[in-house]
């Protein structure tokens, strides 16, 4: 087990390094100068080309990325904000457990309701409420997750005035008592989690109706059946399991589209994440910012797919002696 | 022989993929000749309601923008440059995908290898993020736009006939095609590839639902096809402001979207059940 765990963890090593060399040089081929953004018109060329050194800008591109690369690996340095001048990974850093908290309630909510969804409709196949559901996740798959939060906030907040917009960030916290302190995090959660829930009911919910309903065509649960064990039993006892199983592969791999979702939710909630990082960065060109926040997100990507191996490997030992 | 009577009944039995066909061979009929239906030109100025967004009524019929623009003109010639973007993209990286995975999966080796390995960065890019920084850097032009959705966007379909050609390989006709002597670029391109039609068809109109999807956003964060013209996308970036007033002008493009992408991914579902029998559950 250790031995594949290592061997994997070997293997994406270099894709991480062709990632940040893709992204380096994409960077570097926007027209104009990175640093412009620090100059004015009367800005002195003598000036300019200071600035332009002291950034390393003067240097040829692939000598640049040389640079950058040593910082990283040698001191875990991913260079500097060109806006503010903090280090571009303690930046990063700082708005990842927002990210993080938002992407992992969803996570959490998407499993524990799409499962029982998704077993109740494959063991009620073709039933109404299954024909329903299909339906609803059909369009939960369908609907653009930027539009339905323009929809949720528009009937929550504009129409109905039901919950406060509340964008959090550390400092507001400041001050709060306890309580006020959870009801306050739940408010400014409920709508993006919303959002960036549907679609994973949707799309897992199914999946797992497919997986369960495969299963229970088994040999071995037409055996059960045959010894006159009960519905329930063989449902929870025996098919519950191996109908579940592929799930971790799929919550790993769908972490990307999360990312993407909640990347524009970040945007609309003015969610202090990684993602509106990255779009602030995008209006700013501050250009070692989304550096960083692709190569954060890159790794994030990555070992979401490697705890899924992981993990499928753990429950399935006929995968880890592939 | 390709059953084409048996695939027609199969998906004629699935009603929803059927009016589904019906509404996006509508929607191609609107964007084709949306000049010749619409009541405005998208760009036309009413100066009489400029400044506001004014509410549906007889004269525009889905209300008007904040510039004074009619929404039904722009819902119109936006249903070009979305369906044109989605369709467009899908074709190139369908084409781009099923070729690199059929040379992977036939040839082998190093070739395969190195296929791959490009197969697993872009998997591991955070695509959406990854897209909106080289729109950033290019001229906003629908050109674009498709290119690279479509440059960026093969490696899922790569994978899957990599996969279908790694089992077709084993085929005895393959092997009597290269016993009578048929170079490999003709074993790939007749009979390789045609004979794993049937899941590209599908992952190409499933495609199509999340390329417009994905087109919607880049738009919607102001990345994507510029104004004056617009996307369904594109409408929503400059509706959003007025979504408190005019609640209209962000509905309206928005349930566009949702019923075009519907339309794709049931369309999809029963192509899988009608060309591949062995996918249904």
């Amino acid at each position: 087990m250790l031995r594949f765990i290592l061997k994997r963890i070997f293997f994406s090593i270099p894709i991480l390094f062709a990632v940040t060399i893709i992204t380096f040089f994409v960077l570097h081929a926007a027209p104009g100068d990175p640093a412009d953004i620090l100059m004015n018109p009367r800005t002195k060329p003598e000036d300019r080309a200071r600035i332009r050194k002291n950034l390393g800008l003067d240097k040829p591109v692939y000598i640049q990325y040389i640079i950058w690369l040593k910082n990283l690996v040698t001191k875990g340095d991913m260079g500097y904000s060109m806006v503010d001048g903090r280090p571009v990974f303690a930046t990063i850093m700082e708005r990842m457990p927002a990210t993080i908290a938002l992407m992992g309630t969803s996570y959490f909510l998407s499993i524990i309701l799409a499962i029982p969804l998704g077993i109740y409709c494959a063991v009620h196949r073709n039933s109404v409420f299954d024909h329903i559901l299909t339906f609803l996740s059909f369009i939960g798959l369908s609907i653009p997750s930027f539009w339905l939060a323009l929809i949720v906030i528009y009937l929550f907040v504009i129409k109905y005035n039901s919950i406060p917009f509340i964008s959090i960030g550390p400092p507001s916290f400041e001050g709060m008592g306890l309580l006020e302190l959870v009801k306050t995090i739940f408010l400014s959660m409920f709508l993006p989690v919303m959002v960036l829930t549907v679609r994973n009911i949707a799309v897992w919910s199914r999946y797992i109706r497919s997986s369960m309903v495969e299963t229970l065509q088994e040999d071995y649960i037409r055996t059960a059946r045959s010894l006159g064990i009960s519905e329930n039993t063989i449902i929870y006892k025996y098919a519950f399991k191996p109908a579940i199983l592929p799930m971790i592969t799929l919550v790993g791999l769908s972490l990307p589209n999360v990312a993407a979702g909640s990347f524009v939710i970040e945007y609309i909630f003015a969610w202090p994440g990684i993602g509106r990082l990255g779009i602030q960065a995008m209006a700013q060109r501050n250009y070692p910012i989304m550096m960083g926040d692709i190569l954060i997100a890159s790794v994030m990507i990555i070992a979401a797919n490697l705890l899924a191996d992981i993990a499928y490997g753990w429950a399935d030992p006929r995968i880890r002696r592939s | 022989m390709v059953d084409f009577q048996r695939i027609i009944r199969i998906f004629g039995k699935n009603k929803l993929a059927v009016v589904s066909f019906y509404f996006i061979m509508f929607l191609i009929l609107v964007a084709i000749f949306g000049p010749l239906i619409s009541p405005y030109s998208p760009g036309d100025i009413d100066y009489s309601l400029m400044g506001v967004p004014h509410p549906p009524s007889m004269k525009h019929l889905m209300g008007t923008d904040g510039n004074g623009r009619d929404i039904l003109s722009r819902v119109l010639y936006g249903a070009r440059y979305t369906l044109m973007v989605g369709i467009g993209a899908v074709l190139v990286f369908i084409t781009i995908g099923t070729i690199l995975g059929a040379v992977s999966g036939y040839v082998g080796g190093w070739i395969d290898t190195i296929i791959m390995r490009i197969v697993d960065v872009l998997l591991s890019l955070p695509i959406l993020f990854f897209i909106l920084i080289i729109q950033m850097l290019l001229e906003s032009s629908i050109y674009n736009v498709i290119l690279v959705i479509g440059l960026t966007g093969w490696a899922g379909t790569c994978r899957l006939v990599r996969g279908q050609v790694l089992s077709i390989r084993e085929m005895t006709y393959i092997e009597s095609a290269r016993a009578i002597g048929a170079s490999s670029s003709r074993i790939i391109f007749r009979h390789v590839i045609p004979n794993t039609m049937a899941p590209i068809i599908v992952m190409a109109t499933l495609g199509v639902a999340s390329t417009i999807l994905l087109e919607s956003a880049l738009s919607f964060l102001g990345y994507g096809v510029q104004e004056p013209n617009a996307s369904w996308g594109g409408m929503l970036n400059k509706a959003q402001a007025f979504m408190s007033i005019a609640p209209w002008t962000v509905f309206f493009p928005g349930i566009l979207i949702v019923l075009t992408v519907l339309a794709f991914n049931f369309m999809g579902d029963g192509l899988r059940d009608a060309l591949d029998p062995k996918l249904k559950t």
